[in-house]
């Protein structure tokens, strides 16, 4: 079987969802830390923890996806090293995108506030209360946040690379169909 | 608070030695714990109440005759969050300037059957006094008793968490206080 020339209409939708749902959590999360005790203080957390378990499941569908179906190959005029980076930084993405909602329910468990999924699905505590545990996540959660920030730049930048510089196919095989050249 | 323990126990040990050997009034304040859970975003939560002092009485035997004063120090709340630590003894929380001390008055106790019993009396918050009732249970542990029991009340009756914080789709109205009190006989 030949490998296919893009991505399926499930693994593009489950990509763009993530991205998006990304891009609302990390801004949410940074203006959040700031605010002081207000009951939309507590709303805005307890969203972004949402926001956080809800990427986190759905980066395990991307895991399923990725283990069922074979990627569409990267276009042979990209050089070797660069394709090997590609796939190393796509690891990555991956690990931080399960390690950073981990990272935050476990800073919850530590600072003593459970997690309620969606206000109604309460997720177990990973750690029991304990305060400086809870201020070292927090440091830990915000420390890589800022490594997927550079991460994510890199990927965005490397796409759009191949979209305007290079003029290759790179970019369309994760596009939607209605937006796909040829 | 100190001070009431200092004049109202003697009065009551002295009504107790001659009623009944089996009374218990020296509450262990170390071993005591008062707890309050509430909701926040519907995420469980509980908190304590670390300093208190308590009067009270109680013969299993004879518990129309039993009593309780509990004195509570508000700005003794530990929230779990230094944040809301900070912003209890606030005037949209506690105002501890004003109203320092919390207080349950028994004004009946009545027996449930088995090893269970039903206080009812006031609670004094911020300044309001409403009528409470607080089932719970007495077991005796060695030379102890112990007290456990728990009951609802409504935040806002008593105007704690005013303001922004009247939001109850956030911060749940409704609180529960869970009480451990294990008290000595004095003889």
């Amino acid at each position: 079987m030949a490998t296919p020339h893009r991505y399926t209409t499930l693994a593009i939708a489950l990509h763009w969802m993530v991205a998006a749902l990304i891009f609302c959590a990390f801004p949410l999360g940074l203006y959040m830390s700031d605010l002081k005790l207000s009951p939309l203080k507590l709303q805005l957390v307890s969203y972004h923890k949402w926001l956080g378990v809800t990427i986190f499941l759905l980066v395990l569908l991307r895991l399923v996806w990725r283990a069922t179906h074979t990627p569409p190959a990267l276009p042979a005029s990209i050089a070797a090293w660069q394709q090997r980076a590609a796939h190393g930084l796509h690891h990555l993405l991956y690990v931080l995108m399960l390690g950073i909602p981990v990272s935050g329910w476990l800073m919850s468990s530590a600072k003593g506030v459970p997690v309620v999924y969606l206000g109604l699905v309460r997720l177990p505590d990973l750690l029991s209360k304990d305060k400086a545990l809870g201020n070292a996540l927090q440091t830990l959660h915000a420390s890589l946040n800022y490594v997927l920030l550079a991460l994510v730049f890199l990927h965005i930048a490397a796409a759009l690379k191949h979209q305007f510089v290079d003029r290759d196919d790179t970019l369309s095989r994760m596009l939607p169909p209605l937006k796909r050249k040829s | 608070m100190r001070t009431l323990n200092r004049y109202l126990l003697p009065a009551l040990l002295l009504v107790a030695s001659s009623v009944h050997a089996l009374e218990f009034s020296e509450v262990q304040a170390a071993k005591s714990s008062l707890v309050f859970g509430y909701q926040q975003m519907r995420v469980p939560l509980t908190g304590t109440f670390t300093r208190f002092a308590i009067q009270a009485r109680f013969d299993p035997a004879k518990p129309a005759a039993a009593q309780a004063r509990i004195d509570i120090d508000l700005s003794s709340i530990d929230t779990g969050n230094s944040d809301a630590d900070e912003e209890m003894p606030g005037k949209l929380w506690f105002n501890t300037k004003q109203f320092p001390t919390g207080q349950f008055v028994s004004s009946s106790i009545k027996a449930l059957g088995g090893n269970r019993y039903e206080a009812q009396g006031k609670l004094t918050l911020k300044g309001k006094t409403l009528d409470v009732t607080a089932p719970f249970t007495f077991r005796q542990e060695g030379a102890n008793a112990i007290f456990d029991g728990s009951f609802k009340l409504n935040r806002l009756d008593y105007a704690i968490g005013e303001g922004l914080w009247a939001d109850i789709a956030t911060l749940a109205n409704e609180v529960s206080i869970t009480f451990h009190f294990v008290a000595s006989s004095k003889k």
